[in-house]
Order: structure tokens, then C-alpha cells, then sequence
């Protein structure tokens, strides 16, 4: 090969390379910096829970509590459940395990939580809805998920959670399941967790 | 097309000893290492699912504890894709795309020392996250698939670690073969070489090469995420801590599902090869056959969510990966028919590399049967994690992507050796390896209708007969091996002599210079550009 030929080749080498190099560089970037973001955007937007916000979802002011017309035509399941994430020593369980009611009527039920450790803990509890075609018929106006729940050693209370399923829900939906997962929101205490989280089915 | 060529004769002995191998900057040397490389791998890995395939044997724990067993799972899939296909193919590609393209080496031939040379070095980590198990104290193994899944990626032990530093090595290594592999593509042909005079096989490897530097970084970066949860108190991926583990999933599989067309491309691109030369007749459609791989590269980016439809996805989403992944086998089944219509009248012979050809067409389009069940949502809810899966993707896999390899080296032994290899035990092995296939993997598909899921070190005895068939048939293909590398060796060492052009076909099979050069070639080739006529 003349030199000319060899210079003018290691030139365009050095050019293709560098634009590879970058579009690995760019990727890189996507995936770490622009995806996380992206994604909790996305979920939000599309209506997923974060807990930083809180379990909000399907939130409604007392007000509108009463306004879903009963349907005494119909008679829906529902069932109460929970998970606890990584080894929160609380001991938790929902104080009425399955209930039957009519589309639009007001119920309210409690989780009963004690503290069984030595410590203070802070917990959030993030709600889940089975199927999820009945999330959004799926209405609260108090639920212990609206705050992070605090207590201190030995102590123990009974959470309540107001709700509603509105009239709208589907025809060929007849039993729901409501599904808590409980997180300690104590990050570090998380990282120190050697053991698998244990389901814990309330069922 | 034919060439040119004038050899220079100063320097054309390789240096001798170890530094031939540790400093080397040749193309066919680096070749041959990656291709050594893959096949160490292939039997480390092999013996990994024959002891998988040994406690299967029976229901009931018998020879391994489940977390051992998972960690084997874990690492077998790791091995096959990163430390077998993967490099093999990347051999492949150092010997025959220079040689191909009438260059006289790689782009970048130190990058091109580096980026084998970091193969063992990541292989040793994989191996050591697998024994430091046996270490106290370092916490429970990498039960977690090689999908590295957290929330338990998080909480496993020091293994993960030591895995995640593999895949960053891995990735790397991948990325700068990559780089150097399309620049040679794009800048080193000889001259008249138009991109669309280039045989199937640089274009194969012309996509690969972009998907690989498209997809790494991103695989690269979610495990460096897992890093810093793991000890860097982040939660990326920790939903306690405002993140999301469905997170993870969504990187990994943008790296994950196109890397299955990094893994399947190669070996179309030498069925593009073998096929017209045993037909004795051109391609069929080679225009179409290189838009449809385009096509698959851009369709493989942006279909990855079908291996998440049980994460609740909303169903607008669903619905639009479920349709892309159905559009999926129309540029693959097209590229299938331009094979059949390659055959078709062709004076087929049927050499061993030509009848690996035909059973990758046949095993490689039951595998797209039943990939298309799988992008059904309503069925793949029933099938997902199941025993049909492991059927599904190691017909895809193993005809796919091995059986397209092994085809390229029954094709080019002669071509690198300069000796013929023996046909009859080629044969035997062809007939071998893909009868135990079958025996393996076929059943699996029942017992994963039935339900049996994968794993998942025991199983309900009502699977009893389909896994002890299926171990039986995984034993024989894991010997069958043992041939294969006794004809490699029996070829290196000796046998008839190959001429430059082995095959009757082999100038109609491909457009590249590859068969201008003498059997074995120069160890320089090509150091003054071939004229084209």
C-alpha cells in the first residue's frame, strides 16, 4: 500500500472509531442517567405508586365518598392481603381477612400492626389492586397508606382504610384482591438484610 | 471475482513461543485464539448442564444443593452466550473478514490483542464467582439466572460482585471487537469493493457489530447500578427506597433480546455462505436477505418487553410488543425461504457443513413456531418461566447459533488448517449431535405445557419420564462433543491436503477473495490491496 493510500485509510479508521466510541459513550449514558428518570416519568405519568409520594392512588375526598349509586344487583368478593418486604419486624395482619359488599357502598375495615423489634421503625405501606382493571374503581378516603406509619418498640395500633369500589366496575369482575406491601424506609437497615423476603399471605 | 495478489515475502514467519500468542496483532492468529477459546468454553460449560442434567435425572435432591444448582443454571446460560458463541463467532469473523474483504489485517490489530486477551481474564472471574462460594462468610451463591434479577441480585453474596466485574470485562472486550470489526468492514476493503459486493457473512457481522455496540453499554450500565445498590447504599432498584426492580428488567432485556440476534446473525450470515456453495448456485435474493437483516436489527431494538408480560405492564404497551415481536418472524421467515429458494434445482452435495445448513432451516424454524406462541400474551402468561421456554430458546440457540458455527467450521477447517478434515466422522457427528439435540429438548416441551417450571432443582414426579429422556438425550449430545473435537484435532495435525478452493461450489457460495488465497493462507495476506476484476 502507498503511504498516501495508508494515511488516508488510519484517518478514516480514527474517524469511524471516534463516532463508535461515542455511540457507546451515548448509550452508557442512556442507560444510566437517561433511563432511571425516563422510567419513574413514564410511571408516573402512567399512574404507577412511588413511595416518595406515598400510596395516592385512587385517593377521593369525603365528599365524594357517597356519590357512586349503590348496585344491590351485584355482590363483590374482596380480599384483604400483605407482604412484608425485607424482613420488617412488625407483625401485621388485616382484621377482617374477605368481605362481601355491593358496588357503592361505604366500608371500613382495619390492619392490625405491632412493633415487635426494639427499635423505632418507620414503614410505608404500598397498595396493590387484583386485577388491575379494578384499580381505578377502586376508591379510598382514608387509608394507613397516605402517610408512613411510625412505632416505637412494643407498640401496636389498628390502621384503618375507608374505601369504596364505584358502580362503574366492570360486569365479569366479581372478586378483588387488595394486596399491602409494607417497606421499613430506613434505607440502611435495608442493605445489612441477608435473608430473602418473606411472603407472608394473610389468606 | 477473482484477484491479484502479490505476496511479500520479507517477514512472513510468525514469531515464535508465547509471544506469538500474547503480543500477537494478526488477525488469523487472534482468530484461532478466540476460536480455542470458545471451545475450552464450550466443554466448561457443557459440563455444567450435564451435572444440571444429572440431578434432573431424578425428582428429589441428589447430587447438588438448590442454590449450587441455580448458581450452575446461572452460569451455563453465561458461558454458552459470552464465552462460546459470542467468541466463536468473533473468531470467525478475525479470520475470515479480512481475508474476505481482501484487507491485509484488522483496523486495529492491538485493540484487536485486547480485546481477546480480556476473554480468559473475564473466564477466570466467572469461575472464581463460582467457587468462592465454597469460601465462608461470602454469603449465599448467584442463585438468580442469568437474568441477575434484583430484588435477590441485591442480596446475594460476594459472588455477584465477581459476576458483575465478568460482565464488565465481557462487555468491553465485546465492544472494542465490535468497533474494530465494523471499521474494518466500512474502511479496509479492497478497493472496488462496493459494501453491496461484500459475501452475507461481513454483513451478518456488519449488524452484529452495531447491535453489540448499541446494546453493551446499556447491559454495562444496569450492573453498574447493581453495584452501587449493593454497596453504595443507591436504590435504583429498590422500591424502599424509591426505586423499581421492573427497572432492571427493562435494561437487561434491551440489551437481552437483541443479543439473541447477535447471537443467531453470524451463523445466518454462514448459512449465506454454505448453502449457494453445496447448491452450487447463487444466493437467492442477497439484496432482500441484507434489508431483512436490517430490518431485524431495527425490530430486535425495540421489542424487548415480551419477556416481562407478567410484570404488569399496562395493556397499550402490551399490546404494542406483542405485535412488534409478531412482525418479527416475517423478515426471519423471508430470509428462510431465500434459503429454500437457494436449494431449489441447485446440484446439492451434502458435505457435513451443508447438512448442519439444512437442520438449522428445519430446527431453526420450530424454534420461530414456537417463539411466535410465546409472543402471544394470553399464552405466554401460561407458558412463562416454564420448561417450554428452555425448549423454545435452545432450539432457537442451539441450531440458531451453534449449529450455524459449527457449519462455518466444517467449512473453513480446510480453509485455516490446510488439511481436509474426515468427512464419514464429520457425518457421525452431524447425525450424533443432532439426534441427542432432539432427544433433549423436544420433551420439554410437554413437560413445560404441563407445567413444570424452570429453575427449579426438583419437580413434581409426574415429570419423571420427559426429564429422564431429556437427560439421556443431553448425555449423548455432551459426548457427541468429544468426537467433534477429536476431528478438529485430527485436522490440525493432518489429513489430504486442501487446495485453495476446497469446494466445488465454494467462488459461487461467496463473492469474497477468501479463496484466492492458498490453503492455509500466508500469515500475511492481502499486504498489497488485490486488484478486482
Amino acid at each position: 500500500m502507498s503511504s498516501d493510500l495508508k494515511e488516508s485509510a488510519t484517518q478514516q479508521n480514527k474517524k469511524t472509531v471516534g463516532r463508535l466510541f461515542l455511540l457507546v459513550v451515548g448509550m452508557f449514558g442512556f442507560g444510566f442517567f437517561i433511563m432511571p428518570p425516563l422510567y419513574g416519568l413514564i410511571c408516573d405519568i402512567t399512574g404507577s405508586t412511588n413511595i416518595l409520594n406515598g400510596g395516592t392512588t385512587g385517593r377521593i375526598t369525603e365528599a365524594d365518598l357517597f356519590k357512586s349509586k349503590v348496585d344491590k344487583n351485584r355482590v363483590i368478593t374482596v380480599q384483604f392481603d400483605l407482604t412484608k418486604n425485607a424482613d420488617l419486624p412488625w407483625e401485621i395482619y388485616p382484621m377482617v381477612k374477605t368481605m362481601e359488599l355491593h358496588p357503592g357502598e361505604v366500608k371500613e375495615i382495619a390492619y392490625f400492626a405491632k412493633n415487635n423489634s426494639d427499635k423505632t421503625i418507620v414503614a410505608q405501606a404500598i397498595p396493590g389492586v387484583t386485577p388491575w382493571q379494578a384499580t381505578e374503581h377502586f376508591n379510598k378516603t382514608e387509608c394507613f397508606c397516605f402517610q408512613k406509619q411510625e412505632l416505637k418498640p412494643g407498640e401496636s395500633k389498628k390502621m384503618p382504610l375507608r374505601f369504596v369500589i364505584d358502580h362503574k366496575l366492570p360486569n365479569e369482575l366479581k372478586t378483588i384482591t387488595l394486596s399491602y406491601t409494607f417497606m421499613d424506609t430506613d434505607r440502611n437497615k435495608l442493605k445489612k438484610t441477608k435473608n430473602i423476603p418473606q411472603l407472608h399471605s394473610s389468606l | 471475482m477473482s484477484a491479484v495478489t502479490h505476496e511479500e515475502h520479507h517477514h512472513d514467519e510468525p514469531p515464535k513461543g508465547f509471544k506469538r500468542w500474547l503480543y500477537s496483532t494478526n488477525h488469523k492468529d487472534i482468530g484461532t485464539m478466540y476460536l480455542v477459546f470458545a471451545l475450552v468454553m464450550l466443554f466448561l460449560g457443557g459440563a455444567m448442564a450435564m451435572l444440571i442434567r444429572a440431578e434432573l435425572y431424578m425428582p428429589g435432591l441428589q447430587i447438588l444443593d438448590p442454590d449450587l444448582y441455580n448458581n450452575l443454571v446461572t452460569d451455563h446460560a453465561l458461558i454458552m452466550v459470552f464465552g462460546v458463541v459470542m467468541p466463536a463467532a468473533a473468531g470467525m469473523a478475525n479470520w475470515m473478514i479480512p481475508m474476505m474483504i481482501g484487507a491485509p489485517d484488522m483496523a486495529l490489530p492491538r485493540m484487536n490483542n485486547m480485546s481477546f486477551w480480556l476473554l480468559p481474564a473475564a473466564a477466570v472471574l466467572l469461575v472464581s464467582s463460582l467457587l468462592v462460594q465454597f469460601i465462608p462468610g461470602t454469603g449465599t451463591p448467584v442463585n438468580t439466572g442469568w437474568t441477575l434479577y434484583p430484588p435477590l441480585s441485591v442480596q446475594v453474596g460476594l459472588g455477584m460482585d465477581l459476576l458483575i466485574f465478568t460482565v464488565h470485562l465481557l462487555g468491553i472486550s465485546s465492544i472494542m471487537a465490535s468497533i474494530n470489526i465494523v471499521t474494518t468492514i466500512l474502511n479496509m476493503r479492497a478497493p472496488g469493493m462496493k459494501m453491496m459486493d461484500m459475501p452475507l457473512f461481513v454483513w451478518a457481522w456488519f449488524f452484529t457489530g452495531l447491535l453489540l455496540v448499541i446494546i453493551m453499554p446499556v447491559l454495562a450500565g444496569g450492573v453498574t447500578m447493581l453495584l452501587f445498590d449493593r454497596h453504595f447504599g443507591t436504590s435504583f432498584f429498590d422500591a424502599a427506597g424509591g426505586g423499581d426492580p421492573v427497572l432492571f428488567q427493562h435494561l437487561f432485556w434491551f440489551f437481552g433480546h437483541p443479543e439473541v440476534y447477535v447471537l443467531l446473525l453470524p451463523s445466518i450470515g454462514v448459512l449465506g455462505l454454505v448453502i449457494p456453495t453445496f447448491s452450487r448456485k447463487p444466493l437467492f435474493g442477497y439484496k432482500p436477505l441484507v434489508y431483512f437483516m436490517g430490518v431485524l436489527f431495527v425490530l430486535g431494538l425495540i421489542v424487548w418487553a415480551h419477556h416481562q408480560y407478567t410484570i404488569g405492564m399496562s395493556l397499550g404497551a402490551t399490546m404494542y410488543f406483542m405485535i412488534g415481536t409478531i412482525m418479527i418472524s416475517i423478515p426471519i421467515g423471508l430470509m428462510i425461504f431465500n434459503f429454500i429458494f437457494t436449494m431449489w434445482r441447485g446440484s446439492m452435495t451434502f458435505e457435513t457443513p451443508m447438512l448442519f445448513a439444512i437442520a438449522i432451516i428445519l430446527m431453526f424454524s420450530f424454534a420461530g413456531v414456537t417463539g411466535v406462541m410465546l409472543a402471544v400474551v394470553p399464552a405466554d402468561l401460561q407458558y412463562h418461566d416454564t420448561y417450554f421456554v428452555v425448549a423454545h430458546f435452545h432450539y432457537a440457540l442451539i441450531p440458531g447459533a451453534v449449529f450455524g458455527l459449527y457449519a462455518g467450521v466444517f467449512y473453513w477447517l480446510p480453509k485455516w488448517t490446510g488439511h481436509m478434515y474426515d468427512e464419514k466422522l464429520g457425518k457421525i457427528f452431524f447425525w450424533w449431535t443432532t439426534l441427542a439435540f432432539n432427544m433433549t429438548f423436544f420433551p420439554q416441551h410437554f413437560s413445560g405445557l404441563a407445567g413444570m417450571p424452570r429453575r427449579i432443582v426438583d419437580y413434581n414426579i409426574q415429570f419423571i419420564e420427559f426429564n429422564q429422556i431429556s437427560s439421556i438425550g443431553a448425555f449423548a449430545f455432551g459426548l457427541s462433543h468429544l468426537l467433534f473435537l477429536y476431528i478438529i484435532i485430527k485436522t490440525v495435525k493432518g489429513g489430504e491436503k486442501a487446495p485453495a478452493k476446497p469446494w466445488d461450489g465454494a467462488q459461487i457460495g461467496t463473492p469474497g477473495l477468501e479463496w484466492t488465497l492458498p490453503s492455509p493462507p500466508p500469515f500475511h495476506s492481502f499486504t498489497t490491496p488485490p486488484k478486482l476484476k
